[in-house]
């Protein structure tokens, strides 16, 4: 490559030009379409309807609806982000360590790239169906256990059917992602650590988990921020009636509520605020786990 | 070591209860339309309804439409910085990844400020310039899948001997980039394609605050207003979903057999 460029040095200048020329509408577009239109709204969230520099749209994140969507919505994330590392780590573990056959291996590997792709409406309509008021599991367990789930103050449309909802694309998610991981463990550390009279506790406490523990974290930052940008699934799931930070936004852009398009800008600043730091600490974690995980 | 495969076949078996009942649910629900029986009644009705034909074709349409920007605006993108202008890569990289960080509502919501009528560039509108706008949001959410699988693919095959090569036969850049590098990275391509198919099928957010009539919104109107058509709609959805993550393997597995024998 270097040689076929030095022998032609007087080509060198108009070949690159065309090659600036290759990548300029890849730069056009993300500009326009990616870059500008997120700039637009991160400046108007400091700016008043007169155009003056104000913190005064941040300010009313502050206020008691808009905060507390704010914090159901993180609480939601957050819980499902947990649930979902654990859960995820344990069926991943299962899989790699487990001795189980190599097509359940594989089929659980492939199932988890279904379901982390199947969000969104359709998800919503499969749980509606299943633990809905007359959904699968809630008859079920009517007819033959004479539980009655809606008796008991449960609901699909709630801050725990959400939950449930979510964990359906974050595990697999989690699943996808730690499988890597754990199967860079090495043999030779768990012989090493045995061989030098470690239990199987003290070799996943001093070993495994020390090695994995940036992946771990760093997952549920990932799982944290996909689950704060889900918004299809719950507008499906709960219509507006659970005011999580997305649909607030949404109904916000909509012009459902009170049309103070600054108050949007502020919104969408924070949930772009949150996701950045719960992405940005994924992709430091993720850097460092690389060095332990060929 | 007997608990230790128990345990794992514990873990899975719970996990496979969690996974498989919602689809089980859904299944159950799409037939029972009729009282009494299970029939495909809801799918029939679906599948009759003018609307289902007319979204579900649109935004078909529209998910090629994106396959086909995403390639354009990626192949010669990764092509160029993996063979002479690698220190634009962390630049890319770092715009590649903006989609997945951004939430998709944040995006859209930056479109209907920049672009709408009293603006320089009103696509909002017209119907084509909603159309288009609506392309290119979801093309921007296709990049990081794209960029990801075509890169991978640039990374297996050696871009600068080919390059070469053709250059060295009289080839052009759009005639190495089309009959040399395309080919070679197709599979890798069909990968990004299926997936950006999955994503693009049925979204809803992009769709419903750009006031486009597509899949997306179909489907959650139906959720509103019926009770077993929406699950038969889950159903082709997951049934989608289901197909492009199958080729998807299909495709990595026909490539590996096919370098395998090269």
């Amino acid at each position: 490559m270097t040689t076929s460029a030095a022998s032609l040095p007087a080509a060198l200048r108009p070949r690159q030009l065309i090659h600036w020329i290759g990548v300029a509408p890849f730069f056009l577009f993300a500009t326009l379409f990616l870059i500008l239109p997120t700039l637009n709204i991160v400046i108007g969230a400091f700016r008043n309807p007169q155009g003056q520099v104000t913190l005064e749209n941040l300010g009313k994140l502050l206020s008691p609806s808009i905060r507390s969507a704010f914090w159901i919505s993180i609480e939601l994330s957050l819980l499902t982000a947990a649930l979902g590392c654990l859960f995820g780590f344990l069926i991943a573990a299962a899989i790699t360590l487990g001795d189980l056959p190599r097509w359940l291996r594989n089929g659980i590997i492939t199932f988890s790239g279904v379901a982390s792709n199947f969000a969104g409406v359709p998800l919503a309509f499969a749980f509606i169906a299943t633990l809905g008021r007359l959904g699968f599991v809630t008859m079920l367990l009517r007819n033959w256990f004479g539980i009655n789930l809606y008796g008991s103050g449960f609901s699909i449309v709630s801050f725990l059917g959400l939950a449930l909802t979510y964990l359906y694309f974050q595990i697999p998610l989690m699943v996808l992602i730690i499988t890597p991981a754990l199967e860079g463990l090495r043999r030779e550390w768990r012989e090493a650590a045995e061989s030098l009279g470690a239990s199987g506790a003290q070799y996943w406490r001093m070993v495994a988990l020390p090695v994995l523990w940036p992946s771990l974290l760093g997952t549920l930052a990932l799982l944290f921020a996909n689950a704060f940008g889900a918004v299809a699934t719950a507008i499906a799931l709960t219509g507006s009636s659970l005011s999580i930070a997305p649909i607030v936004l949404f109904a916000q852009i909509r012009g459902d509520v009170l049309n103070d398009p600054h108050l949007g800008y502020a919104i969408a600043f924070g949930m772009i605020a949150l996701t950045a730091i719960a992405n940005g600490i994924y992709i430091l974690l993720r850097m460092r786990a690389e060095r332990w995980v060929k | 070591m007997i608990g230790k495969r128990f345990w794992s076949l514990f873990a899975v078996a719970l996990g496979g209860i969690y996974f498989l009942l919602p689809l089980a649910g859904m299944v159950d629900f799409s037939m029972r339309m009729k009282r009494g029986e299970y029939s495909f009644e809801a799918y029939r009705i679906v599948l009759a309804d003018p609307q289902f034909q007319q979204t579900f074709l649109y935004s078909v349409v529209l998910a090629l439409l994106t396959i086909v920007l995403g390639i354009l605006l990626v192949v010669p993108t990764a092509y160029f910085v993996r063979l002479r202008l690698p220190g634009l890569r962390p630049v890319i990289e770092f715009i590649t990844l903006l989609p997945l960080v951004i939430p998709p509502i944040v995006i859209v919501f930056g479109y209907i400020r920049i672009y709408n009528t009293s603006s320089i560039l009103p696509l909002t509108g017209t119907w084509l310039g909603t159309n288009l706008l609506l392309l290119f949001g979801y093309a921007t959410l296709a990049l990081p899948y794209m960029y990801r699988s075509v890169d991978t693919g640039l990374r297996t095959i050696d871009i600068a001997s080919l390059t070469e090569a053709a250059q060295s036969l009289g080839a052009g850049w759009a005639r190495i980039l089309t009959v040399v590098i395309l080919p070679n990275v197709f599979v890798s391509v069909l990968s990004g394609a299926f997936l950006t198919f999955a994503i693009v099928i049925g979204e809803y957010v992009f769709a419903a605050l750009l006031n486009v009539n597509s899949f997306g919104p179909y489907m959650v109107w139906m959720g509103g207003n019926r009770a077993y058509e929406p699950s038969a709609l889950a159903v082709v959805a997951f049934a989608i979903t289901w197909a492009c993550m199958g080729l998807i393997q299909l495709v990595t597995r026909f490539s590996k057999f096919s370098t395998a024998r090269r």
